[in-house]
C-alpha cells in the first residue's frame, strides 16, 4: 500500500465511527485551544514589552556604571572601608554605585566595539510655566538618539539643533494653559531651576512636540542636546570642577547591528574593566522572564489536558483495532506488511490529533480575537499598543506538530497490537 | 512429471506446549498441480483448515515443509511471502469480511491497494473483476447492502482481482443457500476451467467435494483417502 492509499485509509477509517472519533477529538480540542491561548497571550505580552523597549531606548545603547564593591546590600557582609577618592552615588535599598570621571569616559572610548560615550547628565528643574500661568513640578527625561518618542503631535527635539527645544507630555498640555495639543507647538516655555548654590533661575525653551504617556516611568519633559547642556551648566554653577564632571553614568553606544554575542562580549570586556553595563533589553528582561514563567506553568496545564487526551486516543484505537480485527486479518492475508497496519493506525491516531488540534487552534484565535475587542475597549483601553493575544505563526505549527505527535505516541499501543496481529486467529474471531 | 504448485512434505503442525500440546496434523503429504481443483474434505477439528492455513502459507509447520513451485516457502523471507500471498493467491473465506461502510469495489480492490497500484489502474481492474460476475452494476454500493449470493460473488471478484494462481475457498458455499451456493459453485470452477485457475477447497459438503478433480480427506490430522480422477471414474463406472 502506497503512502497516499495508507493516509486515505487511515482517514476513512477514522470516520467511520464517528462519535467516537469525535469525542477523542473534543479531549484533544480542549488541550490545544488551551495550549494555543496561553501562548498567544504569552507572545501578545512579549510582543508588547518588545514594542515598547524601542520608545523607552535606543537598542544600540548601554548604560555603563561603575558598581561599587559588594554593591548588592542583601549580600554585603559587612561595612565598607571608606574610600575618600569615591563619590558613591544612589544608596538606600538600590544598588549604589561609584561617579564615573572624565578619566572613566575617556577609558570607556577606548574599549572594543564603542562608538560614542556621552556622560549621562542629569538635571533636575523645579518647575515649568507657560506664560504667567502655573508653576508645574517636572521631571527632565534625557533622550537619546535612537530612542523613539510617541508623540501626540509636533516633531521630537532635534538633539543637534543649537536652539532649545522641548517635547512636553500630554497631561502637561491644559494644566499648563493650551488650548489643544496644536496649540501648545512653536510657544515657549520657561524651565526654573536651582543651581547647586541655591541661585533660582529660569531657562526659556521652545515646545516642538508632545509626547504620549509612556507605559513605563513618569511624564517627562524631555529636552534636546542644548538645552540639556544649558540646564545642567545652569545647575553646576557653584559647583567644583570635580564635582561638575562626576557622572553617576555614562551612555555607550555601539553598533546597532551588533548581535546578542557582540553586546555580551561588550559587556564582559566592561566588567573587566571594573564598570557594569545595562542594555535597555535587560532591563526589561526581567519583565520578560515573569512572563514566561506564568506562561509556562499555564502551559503545563494544558499540557497535562493533551497527555489525558492522549490516552482518549488509545482507548479509541484500541477499540478501533478490536473492531476491525477481522478485516487486519484479512489484510494481512492478503499479503499486507505489520509495518504497513501499524503505519495505518498510527495515521489515523496523527489524523485524530491533527483534526483536534487544528480545530483547537482556529477556536482558539476566534475566542483571541473575541478576547482582544472586549479587551480593546474595557480593561486595556489605557494601553494603546497592547494586543493581549497575539499569534505567532511558529508556535501555532509547534504546537500542531507536538499534538501530532503525542497522538503518534498514543497510537502506537494501537498501532502495534495491530501490526502484530495473527491473520489466521484474527479471521477466526468472531 | 511436472513440479507441483503447491506441496506439503509430511507436514506436522502442533499448537501448545507440554501437557496442553495438541497435533493438529500429524504428518501430512500431498501435492498439488496446475489447474488442479482439489478439495479438502473433513470434519470440524480433522485438521483441513490447518493444512489449508499452511498451503496458503498464512502459518509455518512445526515439521516438515511446504513447497511453493519446488522451493521450500521456509527460505522465503516475510516480504517475499506478503508478495506471493498477494499476487499468487486469491482467498475466499466462509464469513465474506467485506469491510462494512466502504463500497463494492473498494472491497474488491483491497488486494491491488495493498500491492500498491495506482487508482485508476486500480479502478480499471476491479471494475473488470466485477463485470466477470456481474457484479459492475453493485460497483458503488455498500458492500453491506449486497444480498448473501453478492457478497460471495464480490469476495470472488476481490480474489480474482489480482489474477491469481491458486484460489482457496474456505468452506465457500457453507453461509449460502444451496440454489445461490450452486451458482458460486459453478463461478468457481469455471475459473478452475477456463482460466486455469488451481483451485484449493475446504470443505465438508461431499457434494461440491465431489465436482473437484480430487478428493483429499482428512481426519485426526492424517489424510486418510485420497481419491485421484481415474479411482473416481472407476468409482463411477
Amino acid at each position: 500500500m502506497n503512502a497516499f492509499d495508507l493516509i486515505r485509509s487511515a482517514v476513512g477509517n477514522s470516520l467511520r465511527s464517528k462519535t467516537r472519533t469525535l469525542l477523542t477529538v473534543i479531549a484533544i480540542f480542549i488541550g490545544a485551544f488551551t495550549l494555543t491561548l496561553t501562548t498567544a497571550v504569552g507572545t501578545g505580552i512579549n510582543n508588547y514589552i518588545d514594542s515598547t523597549v524601542s520608545a523607552i531606548g535606543a537598542s544600540d545603547v548601554m548604560t555603563v556604571t561603575i558598581p561599587a564593591e559588594d554593591s548588592n546590600p542583601l549580600a554585603s557582609s559587612g561595612p565598607e572601608e571608606y574610600d575618600p577618592g569615591a563619590t558613591v552615588v544612589g544608596g538606600g535599598m538600590g544598588p549604589s554605585s561609584i561617579a564615573l570621571t572624565p578619566s572613566d569616559i575617556a577609558a570607556l572610548a577606548d574599549v572594543d566595539g564603542v562608538l560614542s560615550v556621552d556622560p549621562a547628565i542629569s538635571v533636575t528643574a523645579d518647575y515649568v510655566q507657560y506664560g504667567d500661568g502655573s508653576q508645574y513640578q517636572a521631571a527632565i527625561g534625557s533622550f537619546i538618539p535612537g530612542m523613539s518618542i510617541d508623540l501626540a503631535a509636533g516633531v521630537a527635539p532635534d538633539m543637534t539643533a543649537t536652539d532649545y527645544e522641548v517635547a512636553l507630555p500630554v497631561s502637561f498640555v491644559e494644566p499648563l494653559g493650551y488650548a489643544g495639543n496644536d496649540t501648545a507647538i512653536g510657544t515657549s516655555i520657561i524651565i526654573g531651576l536651582t543651581s547647586a548654590s541655591g541661585v533660582s533661575s529660569t531657562v526659556t525653551a521652545t515646545v516642538v512636540g508632545i509626547a504620549e504617556a509612556p507605559l513605563v516611568g513618569s511624564a517627562s519633559v524631555i529636552p534636546n542636546e542644548a538645552l540639556t547642556q544649558e540646564l545642567y551648566s545652569v545647575q553646576s554653577a557653584g559647583l567644583t570642577e570635580a564635582q561638575a564632571d562626576s557622572y553617576a553614568a555614562a551612555t555607550v553606544r555601539f553598533d546597532e547591528n551588533a548581535t546578542e554575542t557582540e553586546i555580551n562580549a561588550l559587556k564582559s570586556d566592561l566588567t573587566d574593566l571594573g564598570y557594569s553595563g545595562t542594555t535597555v533589553s535587560d532591563q526589561i528582561g526581567s519583565f520578560r522572564t515573569v512572563i514566561d514563567a506564568i506562561v509556562l506553568v499555564l502551559n503545563g496545564f494544558a499540557i497535562i489536558a493533551l497527555f489525558a487526551a492522549g490516552f482518549g486516543i488509545v482507548n479509541t484505537l484500541l477499540m478501533s483495532v478490536q473492531e476491525r480485527t477481522r478485516e487486519i486479518g484479512l489484510m494481512k492475508a492478503m499479503g499486507m506488511a505489520g509495518s504497513k497496519i501499524f503505519a495505518l493506525f498510527s495515521f489515523e491516531a496523527i489524523f485524530i490529533g491533527f483534526l483536534g488540534s487544528a480545530v483547537g487552534i482556529g477556536a482558539a484565535m476566534l475566542a483571541g480575537l473575541g478576547i482582544n475587542t472586549l479587551l480593546a475597549g474595557g480593561l486595556l483601553a489605557d494601553l494603546p499598543g497592547l494586543t493581549l493575544v497575539a499569534f505567532d505563526p511558529v508556535s501555532t505549527a509547534v504546537i500542531v506538530v507536538a499534538v501530532m505527535a503525542i497522538a503518534f505516541i498514543a497510537g502506537t499501543i494501537p498501532a502495534l497490537r495491530a501490526a502484530r496481529q495473527d491473520p489466521i486467529e484474527s479471521l477466526r474471531y468472531e | 512429471m511436472p513440479v507441483p504448485v503447491l506441496a506439503a512434505r509430511d507436514v506436522h503442525k502442533s499448537y501448545g506446549q507440554g501437557a496442553t500440546r495438541f497435533d493438529a496434523l500429524k504428518g501430512v503429504s500431498l501435492d498439488v498441480h496446475e489447474g488442479e481443483s482439489v478439495a479438502i474434505v473433513g470434519k470440524s477439528g480433522s485438521g483441513k483448515s490447518t493444512l489449508m492455513h499452511l498451503l496458503a502459507l498464512l502459518d509455518k509447520p512445526t515439521i516438515g515443509a511446504i513447497e511453493l513451485s519446488g522451493r521450500d516457502a521456509a527460505a522465503l523471507n516475510g516480504a517475499v511471502l506478503n508478495k506471493t500471498r498477494n499476487a499468487t493467491f486469491g482467498f475466499v473465506f466462509q464469513q465474506f469480511f467485506l469491510t462494512p461502510g466502504t463500497t463494492v469495489l473498494e472491497n474488491v480492490t483491497l488486494p491491488l491497494r495493498i500491492a500498491g497500484v495506482r487508482g485508476a489502474e486500480r479502478k480499471r481492474r476491479g471494475m473488470a473483476a466485477l463485470a466477470q460476475l456481474e457484479l459492475a452494476d453493485k460497483a458503488k454500493n455498500r458492500a453491506t447492502d449486497l444480498s448473501g449470493g453478492q457478497k460471495q460473488r464480490a469476495v470472488i471478484a476481490r480474489a480474482l482481482v489480482n489474477n491469481p494462481s491458486v484460489i482457496f475457498a474456505d468452506e465457500p458455499t457453507g453461509n449460502l443457500d444451496s440454489a445461490t451456493g450452486k451458482v458460486v459453485e459453478d463461478i468457481l470452477f469455471d475459473l478452475n476451467r477456463t482460466h486455469g485457475i488451481t483451485l484449493i477447497i475446504v470443505t465438508h459438503d461431499e457434494d461440491l467435494a465431489a465436482r473437484c478433480d480430487r478428493r483429499i480427506y482428512v481426519r485426526d490430522g492424517l489424510v486418510v483417502d485420497s481419491l485421484t480422477p481415474t479411482i473416481q471414474k472407476e468409482a463411477l463406472a
